[in-house]
């Protein structure tokens, strides 16, 4: 078997922030990701998957355990684990092309160099014809797949996405998801993607992980084995449906409950 | 009759333009139109001056109306100086004259509002980041932020004498603490996504700055800077009325010594014009270095 891609074991995280009472929101969390694989993670709001990816990313410590990227213990952020958040974060002050040559500016390659990697990049992501537009003139699906571009560019092995079509409408939605399935493909990069929707985790996912309502833990982990594209109105689909549905509507009354109080 | 009109009309108004011309075109009517309300507003406000002298309602030798005031430009050219030194006696300048005067005051305002913005932000932003800094003394600038830039005349003319510089200094402090408490602010309220992405992307804390955070606050310090330019005009007038013996508050001043008031009011004109020329140029100056925002927005 081949070294997982990213691999999580026991890790817990304590958010301590000054003046609030320090709040558990991960506990004892382990799983793997194999190299080119799809996992969605599915959880009730506040169960600690945002704080995950920040973690794997490196951008914040974890309190226990340990995340391995590629065999080596995480020390802090890297080009090779992008992160795609619910707004596209584009820097306004910068052109599509600049935003999307921004990673490789930073780390000084040559002018020419970047601005043709970011070209092309863009024409495959069909932006072709924005580069030198201001991220306002376009619409939030167009300024999504630019938020792409920038992190693909950067050829990462991990690409990390935090609800990433949460803010966008329903069609956008699914052009984008089957563009995310295209790119996914064609780069062999392993994903892990954020969502609280069931019918994304079905549509895209090679494995779900299931979370608990916070502290976060894995409840369950499982396989969507159905062929792409996901055939949406066969009965295996449905029972996928149901399933999910039952396991979250647990953890989701929980988080409810934990939250007013009760 | 009304049909034939809709029938001619018609066609005209659905003339297949180019979209380009026709956004230069409507662009062009909105700025004849608001050059045509500038004639209006400042034509009526005059022209209610000149009636109330006309009615003989006002004194002409108090408040001297603009014909007045603005036929014998060479006679009051001549209480404008060449020079740029305290204390020369005019020596009736002529349009030269007025035209350096002119300059050294806009001088001193666009000096003191550049080295104040700079310095603010540079010192805004080393209060941010180093902790034993602020803790040092962010108090201070606390105490000082609020009293009013005339307040420090006294003590820029002890300091400084007399001459450009307690004017250059008025200016500086009319904007540096403005600029430096909200430099503070601005870095915390830069989207952490922004500098996720940075961090990610391997960018050092010294890129991070130049790359991201400056450009993230910059179009709203900016702002802050121009809410400030009337601030600055106020006080250099000031300044050179009391500590500096040139440029156009001296002459403001000499005018009320020596009871002129036309060289009064043609010298309130020109300082208006003044004021709303240089607001005009840190417009532009806003639309080139900070084109990503709309001319007359803050934000981000
Ligand atoms: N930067 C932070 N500082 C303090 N607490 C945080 C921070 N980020 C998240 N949390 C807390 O951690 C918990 C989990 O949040 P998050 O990871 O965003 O959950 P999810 O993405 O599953 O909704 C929440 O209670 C949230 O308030
Ligand atoms: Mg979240």
């Amino acid at each position: 078997m081949p070294r997982p891609a990213v691999s999580i074991r026991n890790v817990g995280k304590t958010w301590d922030v000054e003046g609030r009472p320090p709040l558990r929101a991960i506990d004892d969390l382990s799983f793997d990701v194999a190299p080119g694989e799809f996992v969605v993670l599915l959880g009730p709001s506040g169960c600690g998957k945002s704080s995950l990816l920040y973690m794997i990313a490196g951008l914040e410590g974890v309190s226990n355990g340990v995340i391995e990227d590629d065999g080596l213990a995480i020390s802090g952020p890297s080009p090779e684990r992008g992160l795609i958040f619910q707004e596209a974060s584009l820097f306004p002050w910068l052109t599509i092309l600049d935003n999307v040559a921004f990673g490789l500016a930073i780390r000084a390659e040559l002018p020419e160099r970047r601005r043709e990697k970011a070209r092309e990049i863009l024409r495959r992501v069909g932006l072709g014809d924005v580069l030198d537009k201001k991220p306002d003139e376009l619409s939030g699906g167009m300024r999504q797949r630019a938020a792409f571009a920038r992190a693909l560019v950067m050829q990462p092995r991990v690409l990390m996405m935090d609800e990433p079509f949460a803010a966008l409408d329903v069609q956008t939605r699914a052009k984008l998801q089957d563009f995310l399935l295209q790119i996914w493909q064609d780069s062999g990069a392993s994903v892990l993607l954020v969502t609280h929707s069931i019918d994304e985790a079905i549509s895209l996912a090679d494995r779900v992980i299931v979370f608990t309502a916070r502290p976060g833990r894995v409840k369950q982990i499982v396989p969507i084995d159905l062929p792409r594209p996901r055939p949406t109105r066969s009965p295996r689909y449905h029972e996928y449906r149901d399933y999910f549905t039952v396991l979250l509507a647990a953890e989701v009354d929980k988080a409810f409950a934990e939250q007013s109080g009760l | 009759m009304t049909t034939d009109t809709v029938a001619v009309g018609a066609p005209a108004a659905d003339l297949p333009l180019p979209p380009k011309t026709r956004r230069n075109w409507r662009k062009a009517r909105r700025q004849l139109a608001a050059l045509g309300w500038g004639v209006v507003s400042i034509g009526l406000f005059a022209a209610i001056w000149e009636a109330l002298w006309s009615f003989e309602k006002v004194n002409p030798l108090l408040l001297p109306p603009p014909h007045l005031f603005l036929q014998d430009i060479p006679g009051t050219l001549k209480f404008f100086d060449r020079s740029n030194r305290v204390g020369s006696v005019a020596s009736g300048g002529g349009v030269g004259a007025l035209g350096i005067t002119m300059f050294w005051t806009t001088f001193r305002v666009f000096t003191g509002l550049a080295l104040g913005f700079v310095s603010g932000v540079a010192v805004g932003a080393a209060l941010h980041y180093v902790r034993w800094l602020r803790n040092l003394l962010m108090p201070t600038v606390l105490l000082l932020a609020p009293i009013s830039p005339v307040a420090w005349l006294p003590v820029a003319i002890f300091v400084f004498g007399i001459g450009d510089v307690p004017a250059i200094f008025l200016v500086f402090i009319t904007v540096f603490f403005t600029i430096v408490l909200s430099t503070g602010a601005q870095i915390e309220s830069v989207p952490v996504n922004y500098i996720h992405v940075a961090r990610i992307m391997g960018a050092t804390q010294t890129q991070l700055f130049w790359r991201v955070i400056l450009p993230s606050i910059l179009p709203s310090l900016f702002m802050t800077l121009r809410l400030n330019l009337f601030g600055a005009w106020m006080v250099v007038l000031i300044a050179e009325t009391v500590g500096v013996g040139t440029g156009l508050g001296q002459i403001i001043s000499m005018a009320r010594a020596t009871f002129n008031a036309k060289l009064v009011f043609f010298t309130m004109a020109v300082i208006g014009a003044l004021g709303f020329l240089s607001d005009w140029g840190l417009r532009q100056i806003q639309r080139r270095m900070l084109w990503w925002v709309a001319p007359n927005r803050g934000g981000v």
